[in-house]
């Protein structure tokens, strides 16, 4: 029972970014400074999200694996070099980006290969219109998370090494000196997440689902598709966290159980 | 128990060398910034260095560094709380008697640390050093905060505990007058060595 989609064109684009205009003009009227970040804002929206418009239609036209892995990389790259961006204090050498890199893969990659292969197995499973939604929402909320809660362990040993040293020297083993920081990141990691599941319905649609209903699915079938998302982003999030955080745990503190923050730019 | 330092190395300071042994307490005197503190942390391996320590000819590197750091206990200058209480620094509940010998409240392990003056966290975490059962025992200035009264009581109660426990003390002090007071042995540091603080003033003490 799938119901015709209502064409845009771009007058329709058009009418919509009036209202920024129109919140440029009022914000710049009254000084308020935002006005040159919402018009940049809204100018990278529109290209970025065109230029992936085509990138997708070429690559749904011609699905092939290549192709679907070169997309993949990128989006790697791109979210990598975001969570370092984020960082305050990096990790020097290899670690700063390889960190990032390889938790998110870890993470993000197996659980949209687990969602590809064994709960909504398209055919052929990589099949581009499913991979590249599913592995970029996982990898979207992970890349947030990891890079929310390696900002917050670093700066949180960095601030408290005081304290941290005085633990081990009171003969703590580090695990338990970081104990109180680790379960602060992971909660403020996954917490998002969590309050998204709990009030998704209630107070917001998911977009995601919005976004089926709107091209004309069931809402009864959006909702499943939706419940699995969800669970698979709080796998990426957790597992890739939990990542993250080991290897911070692993890198600042040596095989004698010293805190090393000169390991950190 | 004999805590023997060979060929110490840390940051830029080289070839450190330095006994401790059955109940002695030798004393570090220097400017701030001499690397007093530096030299209490890495011995305790809490800072990257390098050298042969070992405490009754068993090595550093063939213990655990919780086990290391059980044994050789570093009381840092400043001594921080973390806890929501007191008490739950402790292994072991600091018992009336030990707080009065220090002048503290029986009440205050079940304070929260916020409550603490200077005075008292330095009496406190002298305690909590102490509550792990250390054989030597690295003082940063374990007096620094205390007026005259305390500082004695301080002092007296570090010593009996090192004379006790036939362990040995490494002892940072700010004043050559308490180096000389409870300490065996008195080095100055300067310059990156040590220097006996006799040699200095030409006195022998007995």
């Amino acid at each position: 029972m799938t119901t015709e989609t209502i064409q845009l064109d771009y007058y329709d684009i058009l009418f919509a970014g009036i209202i920024v205009v129109g919140l440029g003009i009022l914000l710049g009227y009254y000084r308020l400074g935002v006005t040159r970040d919402l018009a940049i804002a809204s100018v990278r929206l529109v290209v970025q999200l065109f230029l992936i418009g085509y990138v997708l239609r070429f690559l749904f036209a011609d699905g092939r694996e290549g192709y679907v892995a070169i997309m993949a990389g990128v989006m790697l790259l791109v979210a990598s070099r975001e969570i370092m961006a984020r960082q305050k204090r990096r990790l020097t050498g290899w670690s700063g980006f390889g960190l990032g890199a390889s938790t998110l893969f870890v993470s993000s990659f197996a659980i949209a290969l687990y969602g590809l292969l064994v709960v909504v197995r398209p055919e052929p499973w990589y099949l581009p219109q499913y991979s590249i939604p599913l592995l970029g929402m996982i990898m979207s909320n992970t890349m947030s998370a990891i890079g929310l809660s390696m900002d917050r362990l670093t700066s949180a040993l960095h601030d408290n090494r005081a304290i941290i040293e005085q633990r081990l020297a009171l003969g703590e083993s580090s695990r338990d000196a970081i104990l109180p920081y680790l379960r602060d990141c992971i909660r403020t990691g996954i917490m998002p997440v969590v309050n998204a599941m709990a009030t998704a319905g209630i107070v917001s649609l998911p977009g995601m689902m919005t976004g089926q209903i709107l091209a004309g699915s069931i809402p009864t079938e959006a909702v499943k598709y939706q419940i699995i998302i969800w669970f698979l982003i709080a796998g990426g999030v957790g597992f890739g966290m939990v990542a993250a955080l080991k290897v911070i745990e692993w890198r600042l503190f040596d095989e004698r159980q010293r805190l090393r923050l000169d390991r950190l730019d | 128990m004999t805590l023997s330092i060979g060929n110490l190395q840390f940051l830029d300071w080289k070839n450190l060398d330095l006994t401790i042994g059955d109940g002695e307490v030798v004393c570090l005197v220097g400017e701030s910034g001499s690397g007093k503190s530096l030299l209490l942390r890495a011995i305790a391996d809490l800072i990257l260095n390098e050298g042969a320590i070992e405490l009754d000819g068993a090595g550093r590197d063939s213990m655990s560094p919780r086990d290391w750091r059980l044994k050789v206990g570093y009381l840092p200058a400043e001594i921080f709380w973390w806890e929501d209480t007191v008490a739950a620094h402790f292994l072991n509940r600091p018992s009336k008697q030990a707080l009065e010998s220090l002048r503290l409240s029986p009440d205050c392990p079940g304070w929260n640390p916020n409550r603490l003056s200077m005075g008292e966290r330095q009496r406190l975490g002298i305690l909590r050093l102490l509550d792990r059962e250390p054989e030597i025992l690295l003082l940063d200035e374990p007096t620094a905060n205390l007026d005259e009264a305390n500082s004695s009581l301080a002092e007296n109660r570090l010593l009996d505990y090192i004379r006790e426990k036939r362990g040995g003390a490494l002892w940072v002090s700010h004043s050559s007058a308490q180096a000389r007071r409870v300490g065996d042995r008195a080095f100055r540091m300067k310059d990156r060595i040590l220097v006996a603080l006799d040699s200095e003033t030409g006195r022998k003490d007995g």
